[in-house]
C-alpha cells in the first residue's frame, strides 16, 4: 500500500513539477508581490501590507473593469454555448453539404484572433466598413462602432462570440455523434415529441459536455484580450478595458507591478470562486454515463 | 608577506585581463528599433549597421521589435531581467519615466568631448526638447516629424475652395470642414471635413497640438506639473469637440490613428491631422492631388514635434556605451540624415543635413518634403512627464469622455488635472 502511495507520487512528479513551477509557484509569488509597493530602480520595496487593496478599492478604473468584465462574461459565455448547440445539431443531421456547413462552422476557432481583430476592425469600419455598408442598403445612417462608448463593448462581445461559438460548436456535435439511436427509437415507440425528447433526453446526456465547454467559456471570458490590443485598447474612455487588459497596461505600460500583482490576485480569487462553483456545485448535479 | 600580496594582485590582474580587454574592443553591439511605424525600412536599417560595421568593425545587430509602443515594453523587460540590448531607439517623450526607472545612462556620463558638444548642439533645438531632465542630456533626437495636416485638393476644388491657401486660423479651419462635408441625399455623409486621432497613444499627441495652437503649454520641464486645466487648455478641448458638435465636420466619439490614413487614401476624409512620417506612404497610395499644410491655431498656426530618439542603457559596460554613442553620431551625420530622410519622409535632425546635395535634390522632386522642417519653429514639445504613460492614459480617458458627450470640456480637463496631480505628487516633493 505504501509502496504503492510512493509509485503514485512518483509517478505525478514530472506533472507536479511543472505545476508548481509554473502555476503555483508564480502565483504565491503574485500574492506576496502584491503586499509590497513597487520597486523604484534599484531600491528595494517596501512593505506596504493591504495598501495596495485599499488603493484598488478606491480606483474607479478597476470598478469600471470590473463590470465591463462581468457584462462581457454573462454576454458571451450563454449565447456562444446556446449558438454552439445550434449549430452542432443544425450540422448533426443528415443534410446536403453538411461537411461545408461544419466546416464553415469551424473556420473562426481555426484564425488566430489577431487576424480576427483586424478582419472585424474592417466589419466595424465607420462609413465603408462591411456593417455601415449593408445597414446603409435598408437606409442605415452611419455608426462609429468602435469609437463609441456604448457600442464598443457590444462590438467586442460580438467578435468574441463569433471566434468562440465555432469551438464549442465541435465538442456539441462530438457529444452528439456518439449518443447511441436506440435511445431515439425507444423514444419515438413511446410516442414522445421530439421537443421532448431534446428536453428530456438530448439535452441531460450533453451535461457533461455544458460543464466542459462552460468551464472553457468562463475562463476565456477573463483569458482572451487579444482583440481588445488590437481593436480598442480599451478605449474609448475604458470602455473596453476587461480585467486582464487592466492588468497588462498596469503592469507593462505603467510599470506598476504592484498593482498589477493586486489585480492579479483579485482576477484569481473571481477564476477559483468560479471554478470552485462549476465543479463543486454544478458538477455534483451531472448525470455521467 | 608582502610577496603573498604581489602575487595575489597580479593573478587577480591576470585574471581579471580579459575582461578588461573585452570592454575595451567592443566587437558587437545590439539595439532595439520599432519596425513597424514608418513603412518597409528594415533593408535601409540593415544598410546603416553594415556600413558603420565597415567602418569601425563594430557589428551592429538591429533587433526589429514592432511598434513604439511595443519597443518600449520589451526594451525595459528585457532589461529588467537583467539582459537587454545596449540602446534603442525609443518614445522621445518617455524621457522622465525611463530616468526614473534608473535604466538609461546620461551622454554626459559617457562622456562629451568638445567636439560632441559641438555635435548635439547641430540639431534642431526643437528636437532636442524633449532630451533635457535632470540638467543632463538623456537621448538623440532620430526619427522625428512634426504634426501636419494632409488634405485631398480636389475636394477643397468641390467646396469652392482654394486648394492652394489652406486655412490658418481655427475658425476658418472650421468653416472649411464644414464646407468640405459631403452628404447625400438621405442626410448620409459621404465625405468628412476633416479627422484627427483620438486613441489612446495618440489622442495626447493631437491635443499636444491643439493646446500649444490655443498657446498653452501642457507640462513643466521637469515634467512635475501638467497644465490641464488652464482656460486655454479647455479652450484647446471645446475646439476640437467643435468640430463635431457645431461644425458637424468630424464624426461624434473617437477617431482610431490607423484608420485615418485609409480614410483619406478612400476620399472618406478630407483633410487629416497626421504625421510627416506618412508622406512617402500617400506619395505611393494617393490616387488624387494631396497638399501637406501646417497646423492652423487659434490665432496662427502651430503645431507638436514627435518621434523617437535614441537613448543608451546603463547596464551596457563603458566601451559598449561609447561605441553606442559613436554610432549615434555617425548616423546622424548630415548626410547620412538626409538620405534617411529622404528614404521616409522623417524630418532631418540638423540644420546642416538640409544643406546637403541629397536633401535638396530629395526636395526639388517632392516639394513637400521640403515642408516638414518650416513648422519647427512654431512646434512644442510632446507632452512629457513622469508616469509619462499613466497620465497619457487619464488625459486620454477623459478627452474620449468629452468627445463621446458624456463630459463636458471643463469637467474632462479639471478631471484629468486633479488625477493627474494624485499621480504627480510623489515627484513634486523631489
Amino acid at each position: 500500500m505504501r509502496r504503492e502511495t510512493i509509485h503514485a507520487y512518483l509517478l505525478l512528479l514530472p506533472a507536479l513539477v511543472l505545476l508548481v513551477a509554473f502555476t503555483h509557484w508564480p502565483a504565491i509569488e503574485t500574492l506576496i508581490d502584491s503586499l509590497y509597493a513597487t520597486p523604484r530602480g534599484a531600491h528595494p520595496a517596501p512593505f506596504v501590507g493591504l495598501a495596495n487593496y485599499t488603493d484598488l478599492r478606491d480606483d474607479p478604473v478597476f470598478w469600471q473593469a470590473l463590470r465591463n468584465n462581468a457584462i462581457y462574461a454573462a454576454a458571451t459565455i450563454p449565447v456562444s454555448i446556446v449558438l454552439a448547440l445550434l449549430m452542432a445539431l443544425a450540422v448533426n443531421g443528415a443534410l446536403p453539404g453538411r461537411s461545408a456547413l461544419r466546416l464553415a462552422y469551424f473556420l473562426p476557432t481555426m484564425l488566430p484572433m489577431i487576424a480576427v481583430a483586424n478582419i472585424w476592425m474592417f466589419f466595424y469600419t465607420p462609413d465603408y466598413g462591411l456593417f455601415d455598408q449593408i445597414l446603409g442598403w435598408f437606409g442605415g445612417g452611419r455608426h462609429n462602432w468602435l469609437g463609441d462608448t456604448s457600442t464598443a463593448l457590444p462590438a467586442m462581445i460580438a467578435v468574441a462570440v463569433w471566434k468562440e461559438a465555432g469551438f464549442f460548436m465541435i465538442f456539441y456535435l462530438a457529444a452528439l455523434q456518439t449518443m447511441p439511436m436506440d435511445l431515439r427509437e425507444a423514444a419515438a415507440l413511446e410516442g414522445s415529441s421530439r421537443l421532448n425528447y431534446f428536453r428530456r433526453v438530448t439535452l441531460p446526456l450533453l451535461m457533461p459536455t455544458t460543464l466542459f465547454v462552460l468551464v472553457n467559456a468562463v475562463i476565456n471570458a477573463f483569458r482572451v484580450i487579444d482583440h481588445i490590443i488590437v481593436m480598442t485598447r480599451g478605449g474609448p474612455d475604458n470602455a473596453t478595458t476587461l480585467l486582464l487588459y487592466y492588468i497588462y497596461e498596469t503592469g507593462f505600460r505603467f510599470w506598476d507591478t504592484a498593482t498589477a500583482a493586486t489585480l492579479t490576485v483579485v482576477l484569481l480569487t473571481i477564476l477559483a470562486l468560479s471554478a470552485w462553483l462549476q465543479f463543486g456545485v454544478l458538477g455534483r448535479r451531472i448525470h455521467y454515463r | 608577506m608582502i610577496r603573498r600580496r604581489t602575487l595575489l594582485t597580479t593573478t587577480a590582474g591576470m585574471l581579471a585581463a580579459p575582461a578588461i580587454l573585452r570592454a575595451q574592443t567592443v566587437q558587437k553591439l545590439t539595439f532595439y528599433y520599432p519596425i513597424a511605424v514608418g513603412g518597409p525600412l528594415q533593408a535601409i536599417i540593415d544598410g546603416y549597421c553594415k556600413g558603420f560595421q565597415q567602418e569601425t568593425g563594430i557589428a551592429v545587430e538591429p533587433v526589429y521589435s514592432g511598434a513604439y509602443s511595443e519597443t518600449l515594453i520589451k526594451a525595459l523587460a528585457a532589461i529588467k531581467s537583467g539582459a537587454g540590448p545596449q540602446f534603442s531607439v525609443l518614445w522621445a517623450s518617455e524621457i522622465h519615466s525611463l530616468v526614473d526607472q534608473d535604466i538609461l545612462v546620461s551622454l554626459d556620463e559617457i562622456g562629451l568631448d568638445a567636439d560632441a558638444k559641438t555635435w548635439l548642439g547641430g540639431f534642431f533645438p526643437a528636437f532636442m526638447a524633449n532630451s533635457h531632465a535632470d540638467g543632463k542630456t538623456w537621448s538623440v533626437p532620430f526619427q522625428r516629424s512634426v504634426a501636419v495636416f494632409y488634405y485631398n485638393k480636389d475636394a477643397f476644388r468641390d467646396a469652392g475652395l482654394d486648394p492652394d491657401n489652406f486655412p490658418t486660423t481655427w475658425s476658418s479651419l472650421g468653416a472649411a470642414a464644414e464646407k468640405l462635408t459631403q452628404r447625400d441625399a438621405s442626410g448620409r455623409v459621404t465625405r468628412w471635413g476633416i479627422k484627427i486621432a483620438g486613441d489612446l497613444g495618440n489622442a495626447q499627441w493631437t491635443f499636444g497640438a491643439l493646446a500649444n495652437q490655443a498657446e498653452q503649454v501642457l507640462m513643466n520641464e521637469a515634467g512635475t506639473e501638467v497644465y490641464f486645466n488652464k482656460p486655454r487648455t479647455i479652450e484647446a478641448m471645446e475646439f476640437w469637440q467643435s468640430l463635431s458638435k457645431q461644425h458637424h465636420a468630424t464624426p461624434d466619439g473617437v477617431s482610431n490613428w490607423p484608420q485615418l490614413s485609409p480614410d483619406f487614401l478612400e476620399g472618406n476624409t478630407a483633410i487629416i491631422q497626421f504625421t510627416t512620417g506618412g508622406l512617402t506612404n500617400f506619395l505611393a497610395k494617393a490616387k488624387f492631388p494631396f497638399g501637406v499644410a501646417g497646423l492652423a491655431g487659434k490665432n496662427s498656426p502651430h503645431t507638436v514635434v514627435g518621434g523617437a530618439n535614441m537613448y543608451f542603457f546603463k547596464s551596457a559596460s563603458p566601451a559598449e556605451r561609447a561605441a553606442s554613442l559613436r554610432f549615434a553620431r555617425w548616423i546622424s551625420q548630415p548626410e547620412r540624415a538626409a538620405d534617411w530622410s529622404s528614404h521616409t519622409g522623417y524630418i532631418s535632425t540638423s540644420p546642416a543635413a538640409y544643406e546637403t546635395q541629397t536633401m535638396k535634390n530629395y526636395i526639388a522632386k517632392v516639394p513637400a518634403a521640403g515642408l516638414g522642417r518650416t513648422f519647427l519653429p512654431v512646434a512644442t514639445g510632446e507632452l512629457s512627464v513622469h508616469e509619462n504613460q499613466r497620465v497619457y492614459a487619464v488625459l486620454t480617458d477623459n478627452m474620449q469622455a468629452c468627445l463621446g458627450g458624456t463630459k463636458t470640456p471643463a469637467k474632462a480637463m479639471e478631471d484629468a488635472q486633479s488625477e493627474t496631480d494624485r499621480i504627480l505628487k510623489p515627484y513634486k516633493r523631489a
